[in-house]
């Protein structure tokens, strides 16, 4: 059974244009353009995955989030500007899994719903090993290795790696991996992850000067770039 | 530094004035005949012969050959003719001069006054045009018409001349003292080659008596000597050198109506120019001043304005009596001399009132007084006219005595009744009584009514006016006595609460005005309320005028419907252009019916407030001339809050029109990305079902991607431009920051290797995520457009001692020469380049905005190694961040 997508756009133009994108790369598609008709349809149709536009006619898309995300809720990708570093911050801490950017590259916007879908049907069994380029993390055994040799990390170093690797692909704001790694009181110590985040790359990355396996988001945080299981 | 040797703020002032000022020469002569204009003439001569634009303004050559031959060289400017009553007379043609700009202007006679219907009344004052209009002037001046020596010169020669000049005027000037030993001229004055003007001829043996000219030589010498020694202490005050003048020396003058206050403010302005002190001419305001008559106003009104046009602070302060007044103002403005003049009043009053200048000397310890003989003047009204409040009418004696009448009556109703003994105390009530009401004279007449007949019907013997006890005499004295006291305190009561009402009135007036200026809420209103007041306060019509589009123009008039004409024009002209009053009862065009004062507010002139009348009265008394001057300066607060509100209003117009146009971005952005999304994602869909390869597919999608771009760069230009930045500053690593950049900017770079060489060492920056990210998009986009294909694009960061360098290096045509600065500038293009790959020419403009905006600068050169250029954004030192972290 192909996964249910649901829309959530009050743009018509755009909302053909994603229905014909995603229905096309296989997926079964539903639409709502307001949030009043999006709530109807997370309730009827029980999508695995929401796209939802943050700017709808009768109520902030930033509301309906919590509502869509609580378990066992569908992957939320949401829709937003461009330069609203912010409003992609809000989304993600509310529990959203990822953001695209308007204007989207339909390709890039295949790939993000893919990765979320497959997050999601994993999120039940929890991975223990994850991979990434010619690197793994054993999440039980706190071990990282790269080309089969282990890589000695800082705990430091460990721990962020491992909070990234818990969601494989998924963009983890500053606020969120500081205060899981270094603790609420240095939520504001983003030097602390930059430096962090260099000693993980001249460890992992195969080039630490054009990092393609640890990614910056710029303002809003990081993503690992895992190996599809 | 002390206090007395810091530059003064008015010898700066003076200085700076006189920059731009023209230049003044006068050539002073001790009396007539010592051949000023033929000295005036041959320096004139000198300055034509080295080139210099030289014409005579006016020069009298008294019909001289010789002074006829020393003119001709020179242009003429042609008299103006003035028609004074039918005859036709000539006048110093002023605007011909103004008109023809020459550098030198020659005008005889400095003091001649102008003829009626002239812009001034005097030449001091068409020269000192000529001066501000940066005109250099050559001028002649005898002795005896300089101001401060007028009385001096008069008190020997015995011949006053009414022709005046300021003393200020000849301080700004060089002086050439006209010298001729008194025997050789009066051997010209014998020889008849002396043009000697009519009024002088009268005394013409006297005034030029050897004894005379000797002395009016050595004040001239003198005058001119002093002049040097003015013009060294303005030098040396500018300076700030400490100099051998007298600083802190404060002289206060107190002036009065009587004839003898001109002489007294002369000679303070002789005393405050040998010590080179400030001055004050100070009138203190008693109860006697409300019974003042017309003639004493307008004398003691001139008394002040000769004052301050001799270079005196004047003031008024009201006062219980004159000593007090001037304890106080002495006390508060720290004066050091005091002059007065010695009292001419009888010994009499002196004795009633105590003598003033005994009264100063007891109590004014600190201070030097001068006290100055009153001279030989007389005082024209020796008693205050017969007092306006209180006009006693033949019925005020009549009542009097028909009080002491009752009493009478009462009195010998009463004596057989109860056998009083004292009766002469009720007399005390009628007597009491009618000097309490009617004043001193009317209780007078009642005390002497009440004696006579308590003498008459009660003191033995009876009905006889005989007293046979001499102990009776004493009441009819202390009767007389009580009538005296009574009415000097009635009296006395009455006037201070006249003076106490008028004050009252005045302050009504000007607290009713305050607040009606507080409310208005734009100048129009405040004309009006000016208006309004200053018509009902002195009686007299009022316009309030703005400059609208170059001209003045009456914004408001009480009554409404008020015109002004030409003349009246020109003085509110000149009021305003030189923030002077003008009109009738000021210096300039005095013919005008009306008086023209400017409003001004932190020294500049807004509008020009005109008073006239009808009648040929002055719009505005002496005594008035405060009262208006409050007014006006008020209205002038008022008038910087209106404008200070306007402008408010003016920013608060600009916030909200930022806040539109921040809105409008949001709007536009939205709905251009909106349809711009879906044209880009149905061309790449089409592109997908239909055939990749197909070019039709391929040029839809890439100017879809275009348009794109430019949207998003204009949008981001105008925020930029509006100012809308938020700056979210966090430590960044440039690693992350180009990575990232790079990954976004991918499609623009098909075709370029790109070359990072950014060392993982380096300290973070303190940068906006998404500005910065934005800045690297445009830099690598611009140099996927300029680099030549297949050309490798470079980003190198690199930290120097005080900054840290990133730059964007293309292989490519690189900047054409003198484009270097310019690269940056918005719509910035190369011109004849290839428009395709131009973008709007904003790119390099976001990037700029941006990284200044974050504290960074932009620099664009060409690559010296190879073609290309190269693009570099430069973090300063105080936005680098180290950090240990374990």
């Amino acid at each position: 059974m192909s996964a249910k997508i649901l829309v959530v756009d009050d743009d018509a133009a755009i909302r053909r244009l994603l229905v014909r994108t995603l229905d096309r790369a296989g997926y079964a598609v539903v639409e709502a353009g307001d949030a009043r008709t999006a709530l109807n349809s997370l309730a009827i149709d029980k999508p695995d995955l929401v796209l939802l536009d943050l700017g709808l006619p009768d109520r902030d898309g930033m509301e309906l989030l919590p509502v869509l995300v609580k378990p066992p809720g569908p992957a939320v990708i949401v829709l937003t500007a461009r330069e609203a570093t912010d409003e992609k911050i809000m989304a993600l801490d509310l529990g959203a899994d990822d953001y695209v950017t308007k204007p989207f590259d339909t390709a890039e916007l295949e790939a993000r719903v893919r990765s979320a879908l497959r997050r999601s049907a994993k999120a039940a069994a929890e991975r223990i090993v994850v991979g990434f380029g010619d690197a793994s993390i054993d999440l039980v055994e706190r071990r990282v290795t790269r080309d089969g040799h282990e890589v000695r990390l800082t705990p430091k170093e460990y721990a962020l790696l491992a909070e990234l690797a818990r969601y494989p692909g998924r963009v983890l704001t500053h606020v969120h991996l500081l205060r899981v790694v270094w603790g609420p009181a240095h939520v504001d110590d983003v030097e602390y992850l930059r430096v962090t985040m260099r000693g993980l790359r001249r460890k992992l990355e195969p080039d630490p000067a054009a990092p393609v396996l640890l990614r910056n988001e710029p303002g809003v945080g990081y993503r690992l770039n895992g190996n599809d299981p | 530094m002390t206090e007395r040797d810091r530059p003064e703020p008015e010898a700066f002032l003076a200085a700076a004035r006189a920059e731009g000022r023209g230049k003044l020469k006068v050539f002073l002569g001790a009396a007539p005949g010592v051949g000023k204009t033929y000295e005036m003439l041959s320096d004139a001569a000198v300055r034509l012969r080295e080139g210099a634009d030289v014409v005579v303004g006016l020069v009298e050559t008294h019909g001289r050959v010789e002074t006829d031959a020393m003119v001709r060289p020179f242009t003429v400017i042609p008299r103006r003719p003035v028609d004074v009553g039918g005859r036709m007379l000539a006048e110093m043609d002023l605007d011909a001069i103004l008109t023809r700009r020459p550098e030198l202007v020659l005008v005889d006679e400095l003091a001649h006054t102008n003829l009626p219907g002239s812009r001034h009344p005097k030449r001091f004052m068409d020269i000192d045009e000529l001066l501000e209009a940066g005109l250099d002037v050559f001028t002649t001046v005898n002795i005896q018409h300089i101001e401060s020596l007028n009385d001096l010169v008069a008190s020997f020669t015995r011949v006053r001349v009414r022709e005046t000049v300021p003393d200020r005027v000849l301080e700004e000037a060089e002086i050439e003292v006209v010298d001729l030993p008194p025997d050789e001229l009066i051997a010209r004055l014998q020889a008849g080659k002396v043009y000697v003007p009519e009024e002088a001829s009268r005394a013409l043996g006297h005034f030029f008596s050897r004894s005379n000219l000797t002395a009016l030589r050595e004040l001239a010498l003198r005058r001119a000597a002093q002049a040097i020694d003015a013009k060294m202490l303005s030098e040396l005050r500018a300076q700030s050198l400490a100099g051998p003048y007298a600083a802190g020396e404060r002289i206060l003058v107190a002036v009065s109506e009587w004839p003898s206050s001109p002489g007294l403010v002369r000679a303070a302005k002789r005393l405050a120019d040998a010590l080179g002190a400030r001055w004050t001419a100070l009138h203190v305001e008693t109860r006697r001043s409300a019974r003042l008559g017309e003639g004493d106003r307008k004398r003691l009104g001139d008394t002040l304005a000769l004052a301050s046009s001799l270079g005196g602070d004047t003031a008024t302060i009201p006062a219980e009596g004159v000593t007090d007044g001037l304890k106080r103002f002495a006390l508060d403005a720290r004066i050091t001399q005091l002059v007065i003049g010695k009292s001419r009043r009888s010994w009499w009053f002196q004795l009633r009132h105590g003598s003033v200048v005994d009264e100063l000397v007891r109590d004014m310890g600190e201070v030097a007084i001068h006290v100055l003989p009153a001279g030989d003047d007389r005082r024209v009204a020796t008693e205050p006219q017969a007092s306006v409040i209180d006009p006693t009418t033949a019925a005020d004696y009549a009542r009097a005595t028909a009080m002491v009448a009752l009493a009478t009556g009462i009195d010998v109703v009463l004596r057989p009744l109860i056998g009083l003994n004292s009766t002469d105390l009720v007399y005390l009530v009628p007597v009491m009584a009618a000097a309490l009401l009617y004043g001193l004279r009317p209780g007078l007449l009642a005390g002497l009514v009440a004696a006579l007949a308590y003498n008459f019907f009660f003191l033995p013997p009876v009905y006889t006016f005989t007293i046979a006890d001499p102990q009776n005499a004493v009441t009819v004295v202390v009767l007389l006595g009580v009538a005296v006291i009574t009415s000097q305190l009635a009296a006395r009561v009455r006037a201070q609460g006249a003076l106490a009402a008028t004050s009252a009135r005045q302050n009504a007036a000007l607290a009713g005005f305050a607040r009606a200026l507080a409310a208005a809420p734009d100048e129009s209103t405040l004309g009006q309320a000016l208006a309004g007041e200053s018509a009902m306060l002195f009686d007299a019509r009022a316009v309030y005028l703005t400059r609208r589009d170059g001209a003045l123009t009456i914004a408001a008039a009480v009554p409404p419907e008020d015109t002004l004409d030409a003349v009246a024009r020109a003085a509110a002209d000149w009021a305003f252009d030189r923030g002077q009053p003008a009109g009738r009862g000021s210096d300039t065009l005095p013919a005008a019916d009306w008086l023209f004062v400017p409003v001004t507010t932190g020294g500049v002139t807004r509008a020009v407030f005109g008073l006239g009348r009808d009648d040929s009265r002055d719009p505005v008394r002496a005594d008035q001339r405060g009262l208006l001057s409050a007014l006006i300066d008020q209205a002038g607060l008022a008038l910087a809050r209106i404008h200070a509100e306007f402008e408010m209003a003016g920013i608060a117009r600009l916030e909200e029109r930022d806040r539109l146009r921040s809105a409008l971005l949001a709007s536009v952005g939205h709905d251009l990305r909106s349809p711009l999304t879906t044209v880009v994602a149905t061309a790449a869909d089409l592109a997908a079902r239909y055939g990749e390869g197909d070019p039709a597919f391929a040029a839809l999608t890439g100017e879809a991607a275009r348009l794109q771009r430019f949207v998003t760069n204009l949008l981001d230009m105008a925020r930029v431009e509006a100012g809308a930045l938020q700056l979210d500053v966090q430590p960044i690593d440039l690693t992350d920051a180009v990575a990232s950049a790079v990954h976004d900017v991918r499609p623009a770079l098909i075709g370029h290797a790109i070359a990072l060489d950014v060392p993982p060492d380096l300290p973070l920056i303190r940068a906006d995520a998404r500005l910065l990210h934005h800045c690297l998009i445009n830099l690598l986009d611009n140099a996927g457009k300029f680099g030549a294909p297949g050309t490798p694009i470079g980003v190198a960061a690199v930290r120097t001692l005080d900054a840290l360098t990133l730059r964007v290096i293309d292989e490519g045509p690189g900047l054409p020469p003198g484009f270097e600065t310019s690269a940056f500038d918005r719509f910035a293009r190369i011109e004849g380049s290839d428009r395709a790959r131009e973008g709007a020419g904003l790119g390099l403009a976001i990037v700029k905005g941006f990284a200044e905006a974050m504290g960074f600068t932009v620099h664009a050169a060409n690559r010296v190694d190879r073609g290309g250029a190269a693009f570099a954004l430069t973090i300063p030192a105080a936005l680098l961040v180290r950090v240990d972290v374990g």
